[in-house]
C-alpha cells in the first residue's frame, strides 16, 4: 500500500521531520501542541476555523485538519507526536490513524501488524 | 561511589497505561505482554534501588519545537504528569534525586556533554508508563528518578553511537558520586514501529531479537547505525532503540541477561523488556 510521495523523501512511505518540516509545520504543530489542554480542546471544537486562524495556518493546512487527511498533515509539516494529539482530539487513536494513512481499514491494518508482529511478514 | 546494580530496558507504548487503567491485563491481546514482567518486577523488589536513571524521550508534553533540546536532564525534587491531550489518567507525582542529578549535569558538562538542565520537567507517558509497569498500582513514590530526555521527534536527532558515549559518561558520573546508595537505569521505548506515513505499520521482529541480543553482547555494533539507518529498517520511531543503547552504555564489564520477553505488535509496536546486571569493575 506504499504510495509515491515526496520524492526528495529519502524512505518510501515516511516524512522525515526535518528542520525543513519543522518550519514549514510550525503553527500547525503549535496548535496541536495547545491540545495538551483541555480548554484548548474545547475551543477547537467550538470554532475549528477561528482557532486554525490563531495560530497562522495555510490554506492547506486548514484543509487537511478540516479532510482530518493525516497523510495531508504530515506533507504540510505536521509531526506525528503533534498530529496524534489532534487525533486523540477526533478520539482516534495510533491504531486508527495507521489505518486512515494506509487507507486499510482498521482491522486489515491490524492484522497486518500482527503478521509482522509473529515474523510471517 | 554509588553503585549501579544493574539494568530494564522496557517498552513505554500510551496503550498500556490505557490497559492498566482498564484492568486489561489477562486479556489475550495484553497476557503475553504483561506476563513477562513479574521477574523484572521481583528483583526491583527485592534490589531495592534508590534510584532510577531513567532514559526517554519526550512526545511533546515538555518540549515543544519552538525550543528543543537534544539531551536533557532533570535536576528536580520531583516530577509532575500531565494531560497528554488523549485522556490517559494522570499519575501521583515522581519523586527526583537533586544532588545526584546535579552531579551529573556538572560531570557532563565537564565531559562534553551539554545538557539542557531542567529544574522544572513535566514528564509524559515515554518516564510513567515503564515506572507505572514496574510498581503496579502506582506504587513507586519511594524510588528516586533522574529522568534523561533524549531527542527523537525532530532530525537531526543524536546518533546511536552518541547516546552510547552519553551513557558511559552517565555511568562514570555516577561511580564518583560519594554515597552508597544503589542505582538502577532503564532505556525505554522501541522497539520497531512506524506511526506515521503510508509506511505506517512497519515493523521488525527479526531485528527486534537481534538488537536485543547485541544490546547483551556487542553493543558497539548497534553503534554503527545511523538514525536513518534504523528508519529504513524498522520504521520511523526505532530511533527510540536510542535509550536503550544509552543504557547499555551505563553498564561496564560483563553484562548478563536475566530475563527477557518480546510480544509484538502491541498497537503498532514490537515491544521489548531486559533485565540486565554486570559484574562491577574492581
Amino acid at each position: 500500500m506504499m504510495t509515491a510521495n515526496d520524492p526528495t523523501q529519502p524512505v518510501p512511505g515516511t516524512y522525515l521531520f526535518d528542520g525543513k518540516m519543522a518550519k514549514k509545520g510550525y503553527g500547525l504543530n503549535k496548535m496541536c501542541f495547545s491540545f495538551n489542554e483541555q480548554a484548548a480542546r474545547d475551543e477547537f471544537n467550538k470554532d475549528p476555523d477561528a482557532y486554525c486562524a490563531k495560530f497562522g495556518l495555510t490554506e492547506a493546512q486548514i484543509k487537511a485538519i478540516h479532510e482530518r487527511d493525516i497523510i495531508g498533515l504530515l506533507q504540510q509539516g505536521g509531526s506525528i507526536y503533534y498530529v496524534a494529539k489532534f487525533a486523540g482530539l477526533l478520539k482516534l487513536n495510533m491504531q486508527d490513524i495507521g489505518a486512515i494513512q494506509t487507507g486499510m481499514s482498521l482491522e486489515e491494518f491490524k492484522a497486518m501488524l500482527v503478521k509482522r508482529g509473529s515474523g510471517e511478514a | 561511589m554509588a553503585n549501579i546494580i544493574g539494568a530494564v530496558t522496557t517498552s513505554h507504548i500510551p496503550a498500556i497505561a490505557n490497559a492498566m487503567a482498564n484492568k486489561a491485563e489477562e486479556t489475550p491481546y495484553w497476557k503475553p505482554f504483561f506476563d513477562g514482567y513479574p521477574p523484572v518486577r521481583k528483583w526491583l523488589n527485592e534490589k531495592k534501588p534508590d534510584v532510577i536513571v531513567l532514559f526517554y524521550n519526550d512526545h511533546g508534553l515538555e518540549f515543544f519545537i519552538d525550543k528543543k533540546p537534544t539531551f536533557a536532564i532533570g535536576v528536580a525534587d520531583e516530577y509532575h504528569n500531565s494531560d497528554e491531550g488523549w485522556g490517559i489518567a494522570t499519575i501521583p507525582p515522581v519523586t527526583g534525586e537533586s544532588e545526584l542529578s546535579w552531579h551529573i549535569a556538572n560531570s557532563l558538562v565537564e565531559d562534553g556533554f551539554d545538557m539542557t538542565i531542567c529544574q522544572e520537567m513535566k514528564v509524559d507517558h515515554g518516564l510513567t508508563v515503564p515506572l507505572s509497569l514496574m510498581w503496579p498500582g502506582n506504587e513507586y513514590g519511594h524510588v528516586k528518578v533522574i529522568p534523561v530526555c533524549i531527542n527523537c521527534e525532530q532530525h537531526p536527532m543524536p546518533q546511536p553511537k552518541r547516546c552510547y558515549a552519553l551513557g558511559q559518561a552517565i555511568g562514570k558520573a555516577i561511580e564518583s558520586f560519594d554515597s552508597d546508595m544503589t542505582v538502577a537505569i532503564f532505556g525505554t521505548g522501541g522497539l520497531s514501529h512506524q506511526l506515521d506515513g503510508e509506511a505506517a505499520g512497519t515493523l521488525n521482529r527479526q531485528f527486534d531479537l537481534e538488537c536485543m541480543d547485541k544490546l547483551v553482547d556487542s553493543p558497539e555494533e548497534l553503534t554503527t547505525y545511523s538514525n536513518l539507518d534504523l528508519v529504513k529498517i524498522g520504521g520511523a520511531q526505532t530511533v527510540e532503540l536510542n535509550m536503550w543503547i544509552a543504557m547499555r552504555g551505563v553498564l561496564r564489564g560483563k553484562v548478563t541477561e536475566l530475563h527477557r520477553n518480546y510480544h509484538a505488535p502491541i498497537s503498532n509496536t514490537g515491544a521489548g523488556l531486559l533485565l540486565l546486571e554486570h559484574e562491577m569493575p574492581k
